[in-house]
Parts: structure tokens; sequence; C-alpha cells
């Protein structure tokens, strides 16, 4: 298992410096690609900055991409190399050298490679926390809330619609989900039936939804516009036309519109459930 | 015609009736047919008050599940799969090995001959490998239009949920079932396997799970996609039963695979074949043995669990009832997981194996390796939950999931150094199987390192469930797997046929293939990050141009497995031109051995050595190998 | 295939086995696709007829069972019909005009089931907001009365049917049903805008058997799903 090299061809005097050559090609050629991936690719990534979620997992997957750069070059970059220099001449044939293995390079690429990933894993964590869960479902009891006033929707997903009820606001049920810029909304995602999952995509938001199961997700919407919402779990026949558009509206239009909410859907309110974190409709066994 | 032990060569041959008579496909088929309606017949007679719903429903699942299973049972007891328990139960001396020298209808039947078997999970692998294909190509036609347009909605998600389960079904035994039954005990120096029967159980047990699947458009298909999630598993029509069926047949099969695998290479190596010698790629199959074993028969259990949810209602999965939509998840996921790793090992263990023949170096860091594979089975039980990260799971959990899944990533960086290792001042000859090397080793870096930002939970957020998650799955498993078949195929070929392939066409399908499916998969990358979600019929107008071009890349990726397919047929049946006994120069036993490989394998057993490595010093014969003379 | 060398053997047979054996497949590749597209209802758009009132106009019933005559295969499944020149058809994929008054009309002849999300109790999307309901002019019913929806919700048109009552003296037992069966009328209008293809769907469980009542009929094209193809 020892490396000597068995140079059975009795090479050429002077056998280029391999490992040089091709490491000062990829230190080079990572040098120059991740600065110009970071700052080419980074600003239009998505899902865009529509919230500081969506902010937070364009960050995100920025310094995901940079530190995959100098990985992928190494070994893009090592194969061009390999099929460039080290070939059978046509028709030879040579034999290589009998290397087996080298305790240092072994040792070197396991201490790099578990750095890298301990501390993306520490990173992703940090974000995860830092960020309220950086938009993703959290469950029914996140590890972390953000401090403030915090609006709650409860998006309830049935098949095969989502329907938005605000408990704050008399419990009023509209089928169009329209959030206010610059608060912070507190998602409850549940469903009425079999697993759906909200996608708030330009919000960067995506909660799977549960039956009986209340799936709490935080966004604090930054931009004003529209976005676009599509069911990510499927479920049933029309999982792939369970999409709408959200709109974010500013406070003080927002305040118009659950008014007007109010107003137009006053008799389906009045037969509604109470608001619940999770509710079991019936009927719930095999129906008809 | 079930018993003998002898080999007749010159049998003197009966009328054709006579020769149909016997326990033979025919009357597997005849008899699984009669199992089939028995079944049915059956289910219909149970009456119950869990049983209303089937009046108002006009379905029964009881005895569509029924019918399969005795379907099956039929089908095995017409193969002669009972033969033997029952000579024994009746105190008869019965034959160990069955129909190993009978020419050509061997392939057909019961054979416990090794190579037969690896030779029947080639073709039958390959046939539903195709009608998988099939399924996909329609897929994309369907997606060619952001509407709803050729294909109806459910008959389209019945068409993804087939293609997912095909693909995943039949090639978790895609490598070990070919190769690894056909070179396993060559490579050990043992003469069969373990248990020669039970390995020919396996395969048909595939083959009937394979028609089930396909048999599920006849009863109106089903939802759910592979993954078959609770509780719209419940929910569906009949069709849901076909799937159940052919993933609890796919379950059984793959732990006796990885059973009967992890017995032979344990127990019968031969001497002096210790750990440290044996070829990397029968490791692989060992830890792709583990996996298999200790994972698929969770999938059968939670099958279970999901045809007493379906048929007596019981609520396993149904909040309503008790139950726990999660908990499909989680029990389906702890299956799923190790699963894409038994997708995965066996591509790691082709590529080790073949490299050190074309680059004509030593495997670089064998121990290296092996603990890189050894790493990834053990890892890959502790990671399920990254499928779950948005769906609500107890958020504690989330940091840990993360943890392990970026973990794992370490053992896969080994095979990769491994390879560079082994390419390193090597003299590579740049033949077929060297390029689908390659190719693997290009793809499933890609496919690996998507899988790094899915493994982050901010950044999961968007991309769970779209098509950057598809577009990773298929790099590691198409782009990784797939290619490292198509290289073990053309590596092996000459040595189960005796033939060589039409290097022209070999050529052109490997070529087409590459850049076909970089360019079907690399813009899906950019889909699922611009918001298109999976299993989708209808997806915004925007994502138009991207979807057609992909489309269009996935049909000239089909082409290329026509060119494939042309290749076989041409080379194999046509042309029929003599492969060398060793074309590849390689050093490992099964190409000093002669082709046709006697059904003994060996006269004598022989002794090793050394590890089958020994490129790049002057070449030494591996032990006392003596080649059995051709016919015996 | 075998593992012995095949010694010289005659081109012909060859040909004639992998003839054969591409024909055998091809058989079953043709099998398998033709299973398809004839499982696929056929989009034979039923296209509105003009009414007196401008616009163009759809008459639709709904039905408890639709029996073996116009349901072979699922004979206890409840389904939509459409009237289409003079009779009912059992056909979910309806044609109307772009930018224009759609006029429906449906028969309602089964009992009802109740909606799971009661919100969808009060009719949205409609002009004037309301349906008419065998001759009263209503924004809403009874969430517990409601038998089936017919809802297009890309457009945002949710309109509740309310069910037969379960002790009607004359129910219709199985389609085609006539209006001489106790049945419920409700007709609405609504706009279509510009060109487009959308899936309408009932919101009611009513797939008698399935779990929530979502599964069968409820899953399956030409029942209790359809499209609206506005040209």
């Amino acid at each position: 298992m020892s490396s000597e090299p068995a140079a059975a061809q009795g090479g050429p005097p002077a056998e280029p410096n391999h490992a040089r050559r091709f490491g000062t090609i990829w230190l080079l050629a990572s040098l120059i690609a991740t600065p110009l991936v970071v700052v080419l690719l980074g600003p239009i990534l998505p899902p865009g900055k529509a919230s500081e979620q969506a902010a937070g997992q364009v960050t995100d997957n920025t310094v995901l991409l940079a530190m995959a750069t100098p990985v992928l070059l190494l070994v893009l970059i090592y194969l061009a190399y390999s099929t460039i220099y080290f070939r059978q001449p046509k028709g030879g044939v040579l034999e290589g050298p009998a290397i087996r293995g080298d305790a240092r390079i072994q040792t070197t690429w396991i201490i790099v490679t578990t750095a890298l990933v301990l501390s993306l894993a520490v990173y992703g964590t940090v974000r995860l926390l830092g960020d309220n869960g950086g938009g993703s479902g959290s469950g029914p009891a996140p590890l972390t809330s953000p401090k403030g006033p915090k609006l709650p929707v409860q998006v309830i997903a049935q098949q095969w619609a989502f329907t938005y009820r605000y408990p704050t606001y008399g419990g009023v049920e509209t089928p169009h989900l329209v959030l206010p810029q610059g608060e912070m909304i507190e998602l409850h995602v549940t469903s009425l039936d079999v697993i759906h999952s909200f996608w708030a995509f330009q919000l960067g938001v995506k909660a799977d939804a549960n039956p009986q199961v209340d799936n709490i997700a935080f966004v604090k919407p930054t931009a004003l516009g529209s976005f676009e919402i599509r069911c990510a779990e499927l479920c049933g026949i029309w999982h792939g036309e369970m999409f709408d558009q959200g709109r974010v509206v500013t406070p003080a239009a927002f305040e118009t519109w659950i008014h007007q909410q109010q107003a137009t859907f006053a008799p389906a309110t009045a037969v509604l459930p109470p608001y619940s974190r999770t509710y079991e409709p019936s009927p719930t066994r095999r129906g008809g | 015609m079930n018993t003998t032990t002898a080999a007749a060569n010159t049998q003197p041959t009966r009328p054709l009736w006579r020769r149909l008579i016997g326990f033979n496909l025919l009357t597997a088929v005849l008899l699984g047919v009669g199992g089939y309606y028995l079944g049915w017949f059956i289910g219909h007679q149970i009456k119950g008050t869990s049983f209303a719903y089937e009046k108002k429903s006009s379905e029964s699942d009881v005895a569509l599940l029924l019918a399969y299973f005795f379907g099956v049972i039929g089908f095995l007891i017409g193969l002669g799969f009972a033969n033997y328990p029952l000579s024994r139960l009746l105190g008869r001396p019965a034959s160990l090995r069955e129909k190993e020298s009978e020419g050509w209808s061997r392939y057909f039947g019961l054979c416990t001959d090794h190579k037969v078997v690896g030779m029947q999970y080639l073709i039958g692998i390959g046939l539903f490998f195709f009608i998988g294909g099939l399924n996909a190509m329609l897929i994309r036609v369907e997606l060619l239009h952001s509407t709803p347009t050729v294909v109806g909605p459910n008959q389209y998600l019945s068409l993804v949920g087939m293609h997912g389960t095909m693909m995943m079904g039949m090639m978790t035994s895609g490598v070990l079932g070919p190769f690894a039954n056909y070179f396993v005990p060559l490579m050990i120096g043992a003469r069969r396997m373990a248990f020669p029967r039970i390995e020919a159980l396996t395969f048909w047990l595939l083959m009937a799970a394979g028609f089930i699947l396909v048999s599920t458009i006849f009863f109106g298909g089903f939802p759910t996609g592979w993954t078959g999630y609770e509780p719209l598993n419940d929910q569906a029509v009949m069709g849901m039963d076909s799937y159940i069926m052919f993933f609890a047949l796919v379950g059984i099969s793959m732990t006796l695979l990885g059973l009967n695998m992890m017995a032979t290479i344990i127990t019968m190596r031969a001497p002096g074949l210790t750990w440290s010698r044996l070829p990397i790629f029968v490791w692989s199959v060992f830890a792709t043995s583990v996996l298999m074993v200790l994972a698929a028969p969770m999938l059968v259990a939670t099958l279970l669990m999901a045809a007493l949810d379906r048929t007596i209602n019981t609520s396993f999965f149904i909040s309503g009832g008790g139950g726990s939509s999660y908990l499909f998840e989680n029990l389906f996921w702890f299956f799923g997981h190790p699963e894409v790793y038994i997708l995965a090992l066996p591509g790691f263990g082709i590529v080790l194996e073949l490299l050190p023949v074309f680059t004509r170096k030593p495997l670089w860091g064998y121990r290296l390796a092996i603990s890189g594979m050894l790493g990834v089975s053990l890892l890959s039980f502790f990671v399920w939950q990254h499928h779950l990260f948005v769906s609500g799971i107890n958020a504690d959990l989330r940091p840990f999931y993360m943890l392990s899944t970026e973990i794992i990533s370490i053992p896969t960086g080994f095979i990769f150094l491994c390879v560079m290792g082994t390419l390193w001042k090597a003299r590579t000859s740049f033949t077929v199987p060297m390029l689908f090397c390659l190719a693997w080793t290009f793809n499933f870096l890609i496919g690996g390192l998507s899988g790094v930002f899915l493994s982050d939970a901010p950044s999961d957020t968007t991309t769970h469930g779209s098509f950057f998650s598809m577009a990773h799955f298929h790099y590691t498993i198409m782009g990784g797997l797939i290619f490292a078949f198509f290289a073990a195929i053309y590596y092996w070929i000459p040595k189960m046929t005796g033939v060589r392939f039409n290097e022209r066409l070999a050529k052109w399908h490997f070529w087409l293939m590459f850049l076909a499916f970089n360019s079907t998969f690399m813009p899906l990358f950019v889909v699922g990050m611009e918001g298109q979600p999976r299993r989708v019929s209808e997806y915004a107008p925007n994502l138009h141009g991207l979807n057609t071009w992909v489309s269009i890349s996935a049909f000239v990726l089909g082409v290329s497995m026509l060119i494939f397919l042309v290749n076989t047929v041409y080379s194999l049946v046509f042309v029929r031109a003599a492969a060398e006994q060793n074309p590849w120069r390689s050093k490992s036993i099964e190409w000093q051995i002669p082709h046709p490989v006697p059904v003994n394998n060996f006269e004598q057993i022989p002794v090793f050595d050394s590890d089958p490595y020994d490129y790049g010093v002057p070449v030494t014969a591996i032990g006392g190998a003596q080649p059995a003379s051709a016919g015996a | 295939m075998s593992s012995r060398e095949v010694g010289p053997s005659l081109l012909a047979k060859k040909i004639l086995g992998v003839g054969f054996a591409a024909a055998v497949a091809g058989i079953l590749i043709g099998l398998y696709v033709a299973g398809w597209a004839t499982s696929f209802p056929k989009s034979i758009a039923a296209s509105a007829a003009p009414a007196n009132s401008g616009g163009s106009s759809l008459t639709l019933e709904t039905v408890a069972s639709i029996g073996s005559k116009l349901g072979k295969s699922h004979p206890t499944w409840v389904s939509y019909l459409v009237r289409s020149n003079g009779r009912w058809v059992r056909n979910t994929d309806y044609t109307v005009p772009a930018n224009t008054v759609v006029h429906i009309t449906i028969y309602q002849f089964d009992t009802p089931t109740g909606l799971r999300n009661p919100f969808l109790s009060q009719v949205q999307g409609t002009i004037g907001a309301a349906a008419t309901i065998d001759g009263k002019t209503v924004n809403a019913i009874n969430p517990e009365e409601a038998s089936h929806t017919f809802a297009i919700p890309e457009l945002g048109v949710f309109v509740p049917l309310p069910g037969v009552p379960e002790e009607s003296k004359h129910p219709c037992e199985e389609a085609p049903c006539e209006l001489g069966s106790d049945h419920r009328t409700i007709t609405f209008s609504f706009r279509t805008g510009g060109k487009g293809r959308f899936r309408w769907q009932c919101f009611v469980p009513c797939g008698a058997g399935w779990y929530f009542g979502n599964g069968g009929p409820m899953q399956t094209l030409g029942y209790m799903d359809g499209f609206i193809n506005v040209v």
C-alpha cells in the first residue's frame, strides 16, 4: 500500500508539477468566480426581497452558492485537467503509478470537509432561529417568536382552494389573501382534509397544512405588490390548480379592505364555527 | 422437469405440448390469473359493518388486495417455488439446483444459477425501466402546455406516480439484481449465492410487482405520487391498492435480496479473501444490503397499515380518528431516505470498481472508500426528517436534522476523493464505460451540491416540494445510478454474453444521453427556484419557455435510450461479434474465467492473495484461480 | 440473451424473432397508450346556446347516482350532467365565449351532505352576488343543506346548491333525472373575462364511501369536476 510511483514508461525528464499547476488553476478560478457569483448572481437569486424572510433566504442562498463554487470548481477543473493530461496514448497499454493512497491528503480532506460542513450546519441553525423560522412552517410551538405586535392570519387549506381567516377582525373568512406591508404576520396554516402546503413564493413562505395541526410561519412583507400562492404538497386532482394571487398593500388600504370584506361576507361569518387553531369539520369519516 | 439434478445436455426432444406442462412461466401465469379471481371472489364475500362504505363507493379494496395477493401466490406456485419446501415437508429428497443447464428456456422460469438470475434481472428491470421512461415522456408531453391539455389531471397524477414508483421500486435492485447476483459469487470465489432459490424468488417477486403496478390504470390510477402520503392515500380509488401491493412486494424482494447478499459475502468468501482484499464493488453491495435489510421491512409494515386504513377503517393515519398524517410521513421517509442511498451506493461501487481498470492504477484510498460507504449507510438512518422541514414537525428537531444531513456529505465526499485520487497521473483510456464513470462524477457532483442547498432549512423553505428538489434527486439518482448502471452494462456485457457492443452506437448513446440529461435537468433547478411545485400539470405562464426546452431535451434523452436499444438488438442479436475473454485487460477474477462461465463457476475454489487492484506494478496472477473448462 | 454463442444461425429466423418481439411489445405499448387515451374524457365541449337575455347559457343537473346507462364504470357515483341537443349528457367540459354573461341553470336532484367549510355557503362571484333558488333570490344558504356546489375558483365563482330533503316523496333514483322528480332549481349568472381554461369543481364532500367525501367522483373528471373553456 505504499506510494511508489511505478514509472513504467521512464517518463519525460521534465514531468510538470501537476499538483502545483492544478492547484494554481483552481485557486485562481475560485478567487475570480466566487466574488463574481456573489456579486452577479446574489442580487437576482430567488425568491427575491419582497419580505424579510425572503431576503434572508436570498442571503442564505448566496452564502451557500459562495461556498459551493470552489467545491464545484475543484472537481470540475480536476476532471478536465485529468482528462487532458492523464491519458493513455493512442493504442497504448501503459500502466499508471501504483499509488494506493496518501495519508496527508486524506486527513486534510477529512478535516476541511468536516469543517465546511459543520460551519454550514451552524450557519443554517443560526439563520433558522434568528430569522424566526425563515418563512418556513415551524409547527404549533415555534422555537423562536418575533417580538412585538403580530397580525394573526389563518390559512385554511381544503380540497382544492385556500381560504383565509382573520381572527382579530371578527374571524372573517375571505377567498383571497391581502396583507399589510411592514407588519409582522403570524400565519397559522391548517387543513380541513388532506395534507396541502401553503407556498407564498415571493414572500418566501412555505408551510405544510396538516389536518388538525396548526403550523405557524412568520413573515414580514416589505414590498408592495402581488405574490403567487401555490399548493406545494400533492393533494389530489386539482393540486396544480390550487393557486392564487395574494397582495401586499399599505396598512391603510388593508384596513379599508378588511372592513369591506367583513361587510361582504357577513352572512358567511355568521355560520362559521368560532375561530380555532384547528378544525374538525364533519363529515370526517366516509361521507355521503 | 422440476427435479432434474443431472444436466442431460442431449435430451430427446419431447413434443411441445408435453414441454409446456410443468412448473414454468405459462403455468405461473395461469395459476396467477386463477389466484386473482379466487381472491376477488373471496374479497366480495367478506361483508361487515366496516365495509358498508363499499356499497356506496362501488369499489372493493379488500377484493383487489386479496386478488393481487392470491394472484402472486398462484404465480409463484406455478413457477415452482413451492416444490422444494413441499418436497422436504413430505420427506422427499428434492433437488438443490433447478434447471441450471436447460438452454434458453431456463431464462423464463425458476432457475437457481445466479448467472441466469442476473441475466433475468437485467432484462426484466430493463423492461420496466423503459416503461417508466415512457411515462416520463408522456409527462413531459403534457408539460409542454401550461394548462392540462393532453392528459387529464388525474391521469397526469397517475402518470407521475407510476413513473416515480416504477423507477424507485425497480432501480433499487437495478445494480444488485443484475450485476451483484451475477458477479459477487465470481468475485468472492464462490460457486453460488448463499440462498439460490431465494435469489430467484426476489426476481420473480419484482416481475409480479411490476405487472401489478402497470395494472393500476385499469383501476383508476393513484393520485399520491410515489410517496403515497396519507390521508390522500386513504381517499384514493382502487388503483391505490396496486401501488400498495407493488411496493409491498418490492420491499419483500429487497429485504430478501439484501439478506442473500450479506449471507453470501460474509460466509462464502474463498480462502485468502479477507475483508481488506474484497473488491470495492462487493463492499458497496454489502453496504447496500445492510440498508435493504433494515429499511425495506419498514416500508412493508407502513403499507400494511395503509392497507388496513383503506379497508377495515383503522385510523393509523387519520387525525380525525386519533391517528396522525405525520405518522405516515415519518414511517415512509424512515424507509425513504435509506432507500435513496440504496440507489446511490451501488453507483459508488461500480465507478470505483471500473476506474482502476481504465486508469491502469490501483484504487486510491481503498479504506477511505469503504469508510465512506459504511459511513453513508450508517448516517442514512439519521437524516430522514429533512424531507419534513416545512411540514410543521417539532421545531426542536430541525437543527439536528440539518446537522445530520450536512454530516452525511462528509462520507460522500470521501468517494469523490477516491475518484480523484485514482485519476491522478493515470493512463486513462476513454472507453464507453469510462465515459459513463466520468459522467457519473460530474452528475453526482451537481446532485450532491444541490443537496447542500436543500439541507439548509431556510433555503429549503422555497425549494421543498418544487422542481429544484426534483432536479436534485434526478441528478443523484438518474445522473448517478443510471449512468453507473450503463457503465456496468457496457463493461460487463462482454462477460455475460460473450458478445461486444458496437462502439460507435455506444458512444452516440453516451454523448446524446449525457448532453440531453443535463439539458433536461439543469434548467429544472431554475424552474423550481422560480416557483413551480412538483406534480403539477398547470404552471405559471412565464415558465412556459423553460418547460418547453426541458420537454424537448427529455425527448432527445428518450431518443438516446432508443439508440441503446437499437445497439442492444443489433449487437447482441444480429451481429454477435465475439468479444475477447478480457477486452478491458481487467485484473479482476471474473475476467480470468473464459466465456461461457461454467455452471459451477470454478473447478477448484481459488485462493486469493491480494485485492484485484494490482495495476501499475508487474502483473502477477491472482491466487490459484483455475478457470473451469467450458461445458462442464 | 443466451450465454452460449449462437452458432451460424439463419438471419431470417432472427429477423422473425426480433420482429415478433417488437410487434408484441408494440401491441402492448399501443394498448397501454390507448387505455389512457380512451379514459380521458373527450373534451367535446358542450357549447352554450344563446339565451333570450343575451350572453350564453348552460343547463346542468346534479344527480345522486349516475346509473349504469351513463356511467358504466361507476354506476353509484354522484355526477353532473349537461343538457346538450335536448338530451342529458355526462360531460363536464364546457365552452363559453369570452367577455360575456353566462347564465347557468342547475336542477339539483341529490340529498344534502353539508359543507366542510361553511364559508362556501355564501354565493360569491355571480352577478348581484346572489343566486335564485326555487324562485327566491338569496345570497347564502344553510351550510347543512348544501348538496353540491358549482365553483370556478379562478373566476371567484362559488355557488352552493341546496339539497332535496331526505323525506321527499319522489326522489330521482338514477340519471338521467327529469323535472318530474323532486328537485331544486338554482339559477345564477356570471361574467367571463379573457380567454383561458379554468377548472370547476364541487366543494361539498359528496363522494360517498371515501374519506372526507372527497374521493371517487370528486376526483374524477366527468363527475364532479370539469373545465370551463373561455374562448
